[in-house]
C-alpha cells in the first residue's frame, strides 16, 4: 500500500468516526426533536352543520341560501411561541373541499417540539408561489380552482342559490391578487387565537389536534355585510376584496385543542 | 337428420374417449395422492410504462392488484375487439367505441345486440386513467368494475361474462394470451376485466394541435383559435368577455371530474347522478366530460340530443333551462351583459365561431390513428 492510499484510508476512517459521533449527537435529547400535529377543519353555517345542496341557511341579514360547493386553499401554516419566535411549516399547501371529507383533516409533520401559543395561515395561495408556477399536489388537484387566463388561483369558492339573488344563483369566486398596487388582492392571512390558557404542545410522543371552526357565514358578515339582492356574483375584483376582508375577520376560529 | 346422427355419434365417441382418459388420469392421480396439476410455466410479464404527457396531471398509479404489463395490455386489446363476448357474436366494445371517432359511435344513443337502444350516448374513451368516476352518472369507481356492465347489459353485449369466458377458453389464441399476461391459461372473469382495464388505461390523447401549442409552439393556433381559447376560459364580469366553459371544463383535460346540471332540461327523463346517490339534489347532474377530440364525438350530451358543436354553443348561449331545479349556479350567473343583469350568456355569433374553432384544435390525429389502439389483425 503506497502512502497516498494509506492517507486516503486514514481520512476515510476519520470521516467515518466523525459521522458516527454526529449520529450519536443526533439522538442526544438536548438537540431539537420533532413531533406532529393536525388541523381539523370543522365547517358549519353559524351553529349548523354544512350540508351541501340539501339544507337552506339564513344569513345574519336574513337572506336565505343553499351551498352546492365550498372549497378553499389553506397554506403557509406557521406556529408561533410566546417569545415571538416562529416555525413555518415548509411547503404547506392544502385544498379543503367540502365535497371531500378527507380534505378536512390536515396532517403536519416534522415540527420542532415546543410550546406554541399561536397559529397563522394564509387563506388562499400566496402570490409568490402562484407566480412560480409548476404546480403539483394540492395546487394541481382541482383545475376548477385556477384561472388559466389570468394565472391566478381562486382562493375561496362558494357556489349555491338564494331566492334573494336576482338570478337565483350565488357564485363567489374570491380569486386573484393582481390589479394596480394589489388593489384586487383577495389573499388573506389570519391568526385565529387559541382559547385562553391553551397551548399547542408539540412532543415526539404526542399528536395534538387544533380544531378550527370554519364558518360559511364569515363570508357574508363582518366589515362588509353581503346582501344577495346586490352581491350574488363575484369573481375577483373590488367586490371579492370586500368578501376577502370578511373572510379575514371571521371565517376561522379555534374551537379547541386536543393535547392527545 | 343424417348430419345430426353423424354429429352425435362423433360426439359420443369423443365423450367415451374423454371418459377413458379421465379414468386413467384419475387412477394416476390416486396413485400419486392429491398432487396438484403440473404448474404452467409462463415467463413473468413485462411492465408497461405509461408516458407522462407534459403539463398533464401526474398519472395516478394503477390498482395494486392490476399493474400494467405489455402482455396484459395486448390481451386487453384483443378482448376490446372480441365479438365473442356478446350474445350473438355481433358486438364488441369496439363496435360502440370506434377509434376513428375517439372511441364513440356517431349515434345519439348507443345500439347494442339485436338493435337494442341504450338510454345514453357512448362516451369517448380517452385519458380514462385520470377519471375517478366512470360513466355519465358516476356508476363505476374503476375500469375493472365498469367493464362488466357493457358485457352483461341487455342493451349492450347482453351475455354473462361467465359465458364469455367459457367461449374464450375454447378459442385458440386466448389461453396462451391469458397465460402470458396472468401466469395461467385458465381464463377467469377477473383476469378478463383486468386486461380490458389495462388496455383502456393506455388510451391517452395528448398530442392535439392545442397540446403542441401549449408546449410552446405558438404558431400552431390561428388568431381566431387563440381568441376562442380565451373566451373558453374567461369568466365574464361585465368588462372581460368570455364563455366561461372552463369553470367546469377546466384544466388540461377540460373537466373538473364533477357532476353538474348544465341546463338541458327542466324535468328529467334521466336522473343522472341521483340514480346512484338517491339524492333529489343530484337529479339531472351528469359528468362534466372532457372535450378532447370533441369534434369527432358528435352528437353531444348524455343522450346525444345536440347534433353539432354549433348546437352546443347555441345551447349554452340561448337555450339553458334556467328553471331547472338543480341547475348549476355557474350557468345562472354567467353573462356578458355589461350591466351583469341578464341571464343569457350573450356571446356574439363570431365569438361562438371562435370557441368552436378552438374546440377543433383539440382533435388528436395521432390518437385516432395509433396502431397500438386499433383492432389486432
Ligand atoms: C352498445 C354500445 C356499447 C358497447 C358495446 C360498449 N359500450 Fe362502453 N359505453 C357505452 C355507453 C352508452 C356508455 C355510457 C354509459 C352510461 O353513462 O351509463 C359507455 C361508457 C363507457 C365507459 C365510461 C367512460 C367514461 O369516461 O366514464 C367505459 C370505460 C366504457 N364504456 C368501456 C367499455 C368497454 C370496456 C366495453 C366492452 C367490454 C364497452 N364499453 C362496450 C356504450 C357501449
Ligand atoms: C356548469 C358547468 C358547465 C359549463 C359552464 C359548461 N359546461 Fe359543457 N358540459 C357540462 C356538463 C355537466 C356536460 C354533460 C351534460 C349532459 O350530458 O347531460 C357538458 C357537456 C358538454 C359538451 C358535450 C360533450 C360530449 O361529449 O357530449 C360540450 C361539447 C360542452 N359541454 C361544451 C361546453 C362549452 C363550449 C362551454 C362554454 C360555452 C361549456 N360546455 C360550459 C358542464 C358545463
Amino acid at each position: 500500500m503506497n502512502t497516498s492510499r494509506f492517507a486516503a484510508v486514514a481520512a476515510a476512517l476519520v470521516l467515518a468516526t466523525a459521522l458516527v459521533t454526529a449520529c450519536k449527537k443526533d439522538s442526544d435529547p438536548s438537540t431539537p426533536q420533532t413531533g406532529v400535529f393536525a388541523l381539523e377543519l370543522e365547517p358549519g353555517v353559524g351553529a349548523l352543520p354544512l350540508n351541501l345542496s340539501t339544507d337552506t341557511y339564513t344569513t345574519a341579514a336574513g337572506d336565505r341560501f343553499t351551498v352546492s360547493a365550498f372549497k378553499y386553499f389553506l397554506s403557509n401554516i406557521k406556529l408561533t411561541k410566546a417569545d415571538g419566535s416562529a416555525y413555518a411549516v415548509p411547503d404547506s399547501y392544502f385544498l379543503v373541499d367540502q365535497a371531500k371529507p378527507d380534505s378536512q383533516h390536515l396532517d403536519l409533520k416534522d415540527v420542532p417540539v415546543g410550546d406554541y401559543t399561536g397559529l397563522t395561515f394564509t387563506v388562499g395561495v400566496d402570490s409568490a408561489r402562484t407566480k412560480a408556477g409548476n404546480f403539483t399536489g394540492a395546487l394541481a388537484a382541482d383545475p376548477g380552482m385556477f384561472w388559466d387566463w389570468s394565472q391566478e388561483f381562486k382562493n375561496v369558492v362558494l357556489e349555491g342559490t338564494s331566492p334573494q339573488s336576482p338570478s337565483r344563483g350565488l357564485v363567489f369566486h374570491i380569486a386573484g391578487f393582481k390589479g394596480a398596487n394589489g388593489a384586487n388582492n383577495t389573499i388573506r392571512t389570519v391568526s385565529p387565537a387559541f382559547p385562553a390558557n391553551t397551548k399547542l404542545l408539540i412532543r415526539p410522543d404526542h399528536s395534538p389536534e387544533i380544531h378550527l371552526h370554519v364558518d360559511v357565514l364569515g363570508l357574508f358578515g363582518g366589515p362588509n355585510p353581503v346582501r344577495f339582492a346586490t352581491v350574488y356574483n363575484t369573481m375577483g375584483g373590488p367586490q371579492s376584496v370586500k368578501v376577502a376582508d370578511n373572510i379575514a375577520a371571521g371565517m376561522f376560529s379555534v374551537e379547541h385543542i386536543h393535547a392527545n | 337428420m343424417k348430419f345430426i346422427r353423424h354429429f352425435s355419434f362423433r360426439r359420443w365417441r369423443g365423450l367415451a374417449g374423454a371418459g377413458l382418459a379421465g379414468l386413467l388420469l384419475g387412477a394416476a392421480a390416486c396413485r400419486r395422492e392429491a398432487e396438484a396439476p403440473a404448474p404452467e410455466h409462463f415467463p413473468a410479464p413485462t411492465p408497461y410504462a405509461l408516458v407522462q404527457p407534459p403539463l398533464f396531471p401526474a398519472i395516478p398509479a394503477p390498482p395494486a392488484d392490476n399493474p400494467l404489463t405489455v402482455e396484459g395490455v395486448e390481451l386487453g386489446r384483443h378482448l376490446f375487439y372480441e365479438k365473442a363476448l356478446s350474445l350473438d357474436n355481433s358486438t364488441s366494445c369496439g363496435s360502440c367505441h370506434q377509434q376513428a371517432r375517439a372511441f364513440t359511435d356517431g349515434r345519439a344513443r348507443a345500439q347494442g345486440v339485436g338493435g337494442a337502444l341504450h338510454a345514453r350516448s357512448a362516451m369517448a374513451l380517452q385519458n380514462l386513467v385520470w377519471e375517478p368516476k366512470l360513466t355519465w352518472d358516476g356508476a363505476s369507481p374503476s375500469l375493472e368494475q365498469q367493464a362488466r356492465t357493457p358485457i352483461e347489459n341487455a342493451v349492450e353485449m347482453h351475455q354473462p361474462l361467465r359465458a364469455g369466458v367459457a367461449r374464450l377458453q375454447q378459442m385458440a389464441p386466448y389461453p396462451p394470451l391469458f397465460g402470458k399476461a396472468f401466469g395461467t391459461s385458465t381464463i377467469t372473469e377477473e383476469n378478463a376485466l383486468k386486461a380490458l382495464a389495462q388496455f383502456e388505461r393506455t388510451l391517452i390523447s395528448s398530442n392535439s394541435r392545442y397540446d403542441r401549442y401549449r408546449r410552446g409552439d405558438r404558431s400552431l393556433l390561428s388568431a381566431d383559435e387563440v381568441r376562442g381559447l380565451q373566451l373558453f376560459s374567461i369568466h365574464p364580469n361585465g368588462t372581460l368577455r368570455g364563455g366561461n366553459c372552463s369553470d367546469c371544463h377546466g384544466g388540461e383535460l377540460q373537466t373538473d371530474h364533477n357532476f353538474r346540471n348544465n341546463g338541458l332540461d327542466a324535468a328529467f327523463a334521466d336522473l343522472g347522478l341521483s340514480s346512484q346517490t338517491g339524492r333529489p339534489t343530484d337529479n339531472g347532474k351528469f359528468r362534466v366530460p372532457s372535450l378532447r377530440n370533441v369534434a369527432l364525438t358528435a352528437p353531444y350530451m348524455h343522450d346525444g340530443r345536440l347534433a353539432t358543436l354549433q348546437d352546443v354553443l347555441d345551447h349554452y348561449n340561448e337555450h339553458v333551462a334556467f328553471n331547472s331545479p338543480t341547475i348549476d349556479p355557474l350557468l345562472l350567473n354567467t353573462t356578458n351583459d355589461p350591466l351583469q343583469q341578464r341571464h343569457d350568456l350573450e356571446l356574439t355569433a363570431q365569438e361562438k365561431t371562435q370557441i368552436i374553432a378552438f374546440l377543433r384544435t383539440l382533435t388528436d390525429s395521432t390518437f385516432i390513428l395509433d396502431p397500438r389502439f386499433s383492432a389486432p389483425r
